[in-house]
C-alpha cells in the first residue's frame, strides 16, 4: 500500500476534473492530485472528435481533443499531479482509497472534487421489449468504438433518442458510409441541441421520427430489425400503426445518469431528479469537505459550462482546505413553475455572484425566466426560445444573494408554444 | 473423426455433471454442444434455485432426484467453489381461497419427505420479510431453500470435468446419426463424425431432435418461456428470502429472488411458445411480473432494473423426467422432461445414469488421481483493502480494473479465457466474472473486453462474438 497526502484530490481526468483541479491550485491548493481510470487525460472528450466545443469559454471552434488539450497543457503548466491507470474505489472519511497495478493506494485529502463524469442509460432503464442480439449499442459506445479503436460498427443503424450524442453519432456513421436509416424521439420535441439537429441530421437527409418508439428488437445473433410505432399523448404505442426497419445496428442515446457510485460511499446526499449531488454555489455537498463539478453533478448540454462550474468548485474546494470558506445559513434553490431542475440546490446568502443553472420542463417562446425569493422576484430575464435540451443560466448578483431571505424559486413562462 | 467411449451431447447443467461424475472413471468422455459456452440454454437462463422438493409432484422419479440432489448438493458446490445462499423462501398468503391450497402443499411437502415447510402467521412472516405486503394473511416459510449463480454451478462442474479429462466440443452441432442395427454407428456434427460406445442425450430443450435422430422420440418438448427482470445490487428495497407465490399447477408463479451476487431476480412468466429460439422480452410480460411482484413486495424499485432476459424450459410431453437407457438403441440413453427442477436434479441425474451403466454391465474402473476440487476466480471486489494488496502484489493485472460497475479486473477476465473450457465471447466472459454484468451493461467495458479477447485468443477483433454462432460485435 502506498499513502500520499494532499490538500485537493480531484477524481476524474475529464473537462470537469482538470479545470476544478487547476482553479484550486491557482487559489492556494499546494498539492493537487487527479485520479483517473484510464491512461490518458480528457475524459469523454478524446472520443468527441466533432468541431462545437470552446466557442463560450475560448471564443473559437474547437474539437473535443482539442479542447481537452488545453486542458492538459494548463494542467502541467500549473504542476497538477496525475495518477493516471488508477481506479478511486472509496471514500473513507478523509481519505480516497484508489487501486493501480503497483496496489492500493490511500490518498488522504483536506478537500475532494469528484468529476466522475456520467453513463448512458441502457435498453433495460426504459425496459424495450425484443431479443437480445449483438449490435445494440448506446451511442456514446459505440463513439468510442469508432473515433478511438477505429472499428465499424455495422451497416445499417436505427437511432433511438434525439440526445445530443446520438445526432453526432447519425453524422459520423454517415461519414463512415454507414446507412443511417432513422433517428426515433419519443418526445414530441427534440431531445439535445437545436444546432445539431440541423447539421447532423437535415444535412444528410437523416429521418426524424418524433413521437414514435421502438416497441420490439428481433434478431437471434445481430440485430435483424426494429419494430417503430408513433405514440399518443401518453407515450403509449399505437400498436396498429407499427412498422418495422431492416437494420443491423441500433443505437441509443436516451440519457445520461450522473455516475455517483464513489459518492455514495461517502454517504454524501444525491438529488432524485439530476441524480447527482445536492450542493450550494460553491458546488459543496452536504459533506463540506467533498465538492462535485461537471456531469456527475448534473448532466450538462455544453463542455464550457462544464469548465466554469468546475473552475468555481476548485476554488472553493481550495479555500476550505485552507480553513477560508466561512459558510453562512444556507437556503433552499427550488424549481418553480416550468423547471424541471435547478443547480444548486442551496444557497449560502454571501458575498460573490451566484451561477444558477437550469432546465426548463417543456419547449416554448418569449419565455420569461425568474428568480424570486420569499419577498418577491429578484431577477427576470426574457428569451425568444428555450428548450429543455438546453441549459439556461440565470447570476444572481452577490448583493441581492446576500440580502435574499426564505427560498430562492427559479421558474419559466411561456408566451408561446 | 473422434472415437470416444461415451459421448454426452449437450453442456448444459445434466451434460456437465454427468460429465463430471464420468470423469472419476477410466474412460474417455467427450461432450458436445451447438453453443459457444457450456451452460446450455435452460440451464443458463433460470432463477438459480436449490429449492427442496416441497411442491414436486408425489412419489415421481423427478421428485426423487431432486430429493437426493438437495442433500447433496451443499458439499458439490463447496468442493468447486461454487456460491450458494441457503436463504429459504416465503410464499405470501394474499387472499382468504389460499389458505386451503397453502394447507394442501404443506400436506405434500410432507409426503415427499419436506418436514420443515410451515403455514405461520402474518406476523412472524412480516418480521423476518418487512418487505413484503403488510396486508398478507399468512405465509408459507421453507427455512431450506438455497440460491445459485447457475452459471458459476455449470460452468465450475465442466471445468472439473475438463480437468479431469473430459473432452469438450464447443460450437459443434449434432447434425445426424447412422442407426441400424439397433445401434448408433456414428453421430455427425458440424465438426466431424463421431464414434462413441455410448451417446447421452442431455440437450433438454432440444432432446427431441435429438431423440428423433436416435429414432428413439415419442414425446415431445414444449418450449416454454420465462421473463426476467435484473435489479441492481444498490436498489434500495432488497428482500432477504426468495419470495415465491402459492404455486399454481403449471408453475411455481413470479418469485422475488435475492441472488448470490447480491442483485435481485424478479420473474418468471410461464408462456407456451413454438419457438425454441424465442428470446424475446414483451412488454405484456414485463408488465405481469411487476404487477405481480409489487403485489407481494410493495416497495419494489423497478426502475433499478440493470436488464431483463427470457429463458426457455423444456417442458415435455407427456409430462415427467424420462431417463431411459434404450432397448431399441443399444448404448443410447435418453434424458427427457427436465424441467427447471433440473438445475438441482442434474448432480443426483448423474448419479443415476452411471448406476444404470455399471447394472447394464460397463465396467467403470476408477480413475487414479481423480480431482475432486475446482478452485474459483477469486473476485477483486470481495476482497479487503489488504486482500487486494496482496493479489495484485502477486498479479499486478488484479490492479486494473476493466469493469468499472462490478470492479472486474483484468487478471480475472484472463483467467475466465484460460481456464479450461475458458470464454470465448463477450457473454461467456460476463457470466464467468461478471464483466458487463452491472448498471452500464458494458457500455464501458465491452470495448476493452472486445480488445481483450481477441488479443487472447489470437483473432481480429471483427471476430469478436456476443454470443452465438454469427453474434459479430463489429462490422468487418
Amino acid at each position: 500500500m502506498k499513502d500520499y497526502d494532499c490538500n485537493v484530490v480531484v477524481v476524474g481526468a475529464g473537462p470537469a476534473g482538470m479545470a476544478a483541479a487547476i482553479s484550486a491550485k491557482k487559489n492556494g491548493a499546494q498539492r493537487v492530485i487527479i485520479v483517473e481510470r484510464e491512461n490518458r487525460t480528457g475524459g469523454i472528450l478524446k472520443q468527441c472528435i466533432h468541431a462545437g466545443f470552446g466557442l463560450q469559454y475560448f471564443g473559437e471552434e474547437l474539437t473535443g481533443p482539442e479542447y481537452a488539450e488545453r486542458f492538459s497543457n494548463l494542467a502541467k503548466e500549473n504542476e497538477i499531479e496525475f495518477l493516471l491507470d488508477t481506479t478511486a474505489l472509496e471514500i473513507k472519511d478523509k481519505t480516497l482509497v484508489c487501486v493501480n497495478t503497483r496496489g492500493i493506494i490511500n490518498i488522504r485529502f483536506g478537500t475532494l472534487v469528484l468529476a466522475m463524469g456520467c453513463r448512458e442509460r441502457t435498453r433495460a432503464n426504459l425496459t424495450i421489449p425484443g431479443s437480445r442480439p449483438a449490435g445494440i449499442y448506446t451511442a456514446g459506445t459505440a463513439q468510442k468504438l469508432i473515433n478511438v479503436y477505429g472499428h465499424k460498427i455495422g451497416k445499417e443503424v436505427v437511432i433511438l433518442g434525439s440526445g445530443d450524442i446520438g445526432m453526432i453519432m447519425a453524422r459520423r456513421l454517415s461519414l463512415q458510409g454507414v446507412k443511417v436509416k432513422a433517428v426515433i424521439e419519443i418526445m414530441p420535441y427534440l431531445a439535445g441541441l437545436e444546432r445539431n439537429k440541423v447539421q447532423c441530421l437535415d444535412d444528410f437527409n437523416i429521418p426524424l421520427m418524433l413521437s414514435h418508439t421502438i416497441v420490439d428488437i428481433t434478431g437471434i445473433d445481430r440485430v435483424e430489425k426494429v419494430t417503430v410505432a408513433p405514440v399518443d399523448e401518453n407515450r403509449k404505442p399505437i400498436m396498429e400503426k407499427a412498422e418495422t426497419i431492416d437494420c443491423d445496428t441500433l443505437l441509443l442515446s436516451v440519457g445520461l445518469i450522473p455516475e455517483n457510485e464513489l459518492t455514495r460511499t461517502a454517504d454524501v446526499a444525491l438529488s432524485g431528479i439530476t441524480k447527482g449531488a445536492t450542493v450550494n454555489q460553491y458546488k459543496q455537498t452536504d459533506k463540506p469537505y467533498i465538492f462535485a463539478c461537471g456531469n456527475v453533478l448534473h448532466v450538462n448540454d455544453l463542455v464550457d459550462h462544464v469548465s466554469h462550474e468546475s473552475e468555481d468548485a476548485g476554488k472553493f474546494a481550495a479555500l476550505y482546505a485552507a480553513g477560508k470558506l466561512d459558510k453562512g445559513a444556507e437556503i433552499p434553490v427550488e424549481a418553480g413553475e416550468g423547471v424541471r431542475y435547478v443547480c444548486p440546490q442551496k444557497m449560502v446568502c454571501a458575498d460573490g455572484n451566484v451561477d444558477l443553472y437550469f432546465r426548463t420542463l417543456v419547449p416554448g417562446r418569449n419565455t420569461t425566466l425568474t428568480v424570486s425569493d420569499d419577498t418577491g422576484v429578484l431577477l427576470s430575464k426574457k428569451l425568444i426560445r428555450t428548450t429543455p435540451g438546453t441549459i439556461e443560466k440565470l447570476t444572481l448578483s452577490g448583493e441581492k444573494a446576500k440580502n435574499a431571505s426564505g427560498r430562492l424559486v427559479v421558474s419559466a413562462e411561456h408566451k408561446g408554444a | 473423426m473422434i472415437k470416444t467411449d461415451v459421448l454426452i451431447i449437450g453442456a448444459g447443467a445434466v451434460g456437465c455433471a454427468l460429465a463430471r461424475e464420468l470423469s472419476k472413471y477410466d474412460i474417455k468422455v467427450t461432450v458436445c454442444d451447438k453453443n459457444d459456452d457450456v451452460g446450455g440454454d435452460a440451464s443458463k437462463s433460470n432463477s438459480g434455485l436449490f429449492s427442496t422438493s416441497a411442491t414436486m409432484p408425489v412419489g415421481t422419479l423427478e421428485c426423487r432426484l431432486r430429493t437426493v440432489a438437495h442433500s447433496m448438493i451443499m458439499k458439490i458446490c463447496e468442493d468447486l467453489e461454487v456460491p450458494v445462499i441457503e436463504c429459504g423462501s416465503i410464499a405470501p398468503v394474499l387472499y382468504p381461497e389460499q389458505i386451503e391450497s397453502a394447507k394442501g402443499l404443506i400436506e405434500r411437502a410432507f409426503l415427499n419427505g419436506v418436514y420443515d415447510y410451515e403455514l405461520l402467521p402474518a406476523k412472524d412472516i412480516l418480521d423476518m420479510e418487512p418487505t413484503l405486503n403488510p396486508e398478507i394473511l399468512g405465509g408459507i416459510y421453507s427455512p431450506r431453500d438455497r440460491q445459485t449463480n447457475q452459471f458459476i454451478f455449470v460452468s465450475a462442474m465442466a471445468e472439473n470435468a475438463a480437468e479431469n479429462g473430459v473432452e469438450f466440443l464447443l460450437d459443434c452441432k449434432v447434425t445426424g446419426m447412422d442407426v441400424s442395427d439397433g445401434k448408433i454407428h456414428r453421430v455427425h456434427t458440424e465438426n466431424g463424425d463421431i464414434e462413441a460406445g455410448w451417446v447421452i442425450n442431455a440437450a433438454g430443450l432440444y432432446c427431441d431432435e435429438i431423440a428423433k435422430m436416435a429414432d428413439e422420440c415419442d414425446f415431445k418438448v414444449n418450449p416454454r418461456k420465462g421473463e426476467f427482470f435484473v435489479f441492481s445490487n444498490d436498489t434500495p428495497v432488497k428482500v432477504s428470502h426468495i419470495i415465491s407465490s402459492v404455486p399454481s399447477p403449471k408453475t411455481r408463479g413470479v418469485l422475488v429472488i435475492p441472488t448470490v451476487d447480491g442483485n435481485m431476480l424478479i420473474g418468471p412468466t410461464a408462456d407456451d411458445v413454438e419457438d425454441k429460439t424465442d428470446r424475446k422480452t414483451t412488454s405484456e410480460g414485463l408488465e405481469s411480473i411487476k404487477t405481480q411482484a409489487l403485489n407481494m413486495v410493495p416497495g419494489l424499485h423497478f426502475e433499478d432494473t440493470i436488464t431483463q432476459f427470457v429463458g426457455v424450459r423444456p417442458a415435455r410431453t407427456p409430462e415427467g423426467y424420462d431417463i431411459r437407457f434404450s432397448e431399441k438403441v443399444k448404448g443410447y440413453i435418453g434424458i427427457s422432461g427436465v424441467r427447471s427442477t433440473g438445475l438441482t436434479a442434474s448432480v443426483a441425474i448423474a448419479f443415476y445414469i452411471v448406476h444404470g451403466m455399471k447394472e447394464a454391465g460397463v465396467t467403470l474402473e476408477r480413475k487414479e488421481g481423480w480431482k475432486r476440487t475446482r478452485k474459483g476466480i477469486v473476485s477483486f471486489a470481495d476482497k479487503t483493502a489488504e486482500e487486494k494488496d496482496t493479489l495484485i502484489a502477486a498479479d499486478p493485472l488484479y490492479g486494473k480494473i476493466i469493469c468499472r460497475c462490478e470492479q472486474v479486473t483484468e487478471s480475472e477476465i484472463l483467467q475466465a479465457i484460460h481456464r479450461p473450457v475458458g470464454a470465448r465471447t463477450l457473454d461467456a466472459v460476463k457470466r464467468r466474472v461478471r464483466a458487463g454484468m452491472g448498471r452500464c451493461q458494458g457500455g464501458f467495458c465491452s470495448p476493452l473486453v472486445i480488445e481483450i479477447l481477441a488479443r487472447e485468443l489470437g483473432i481480429p477483433e471483427t471476430e469478436v462474438r456476443k454470443r452465438g454462432e454469427k453474434a459479430f460485435m463489429l462490422d468487418k
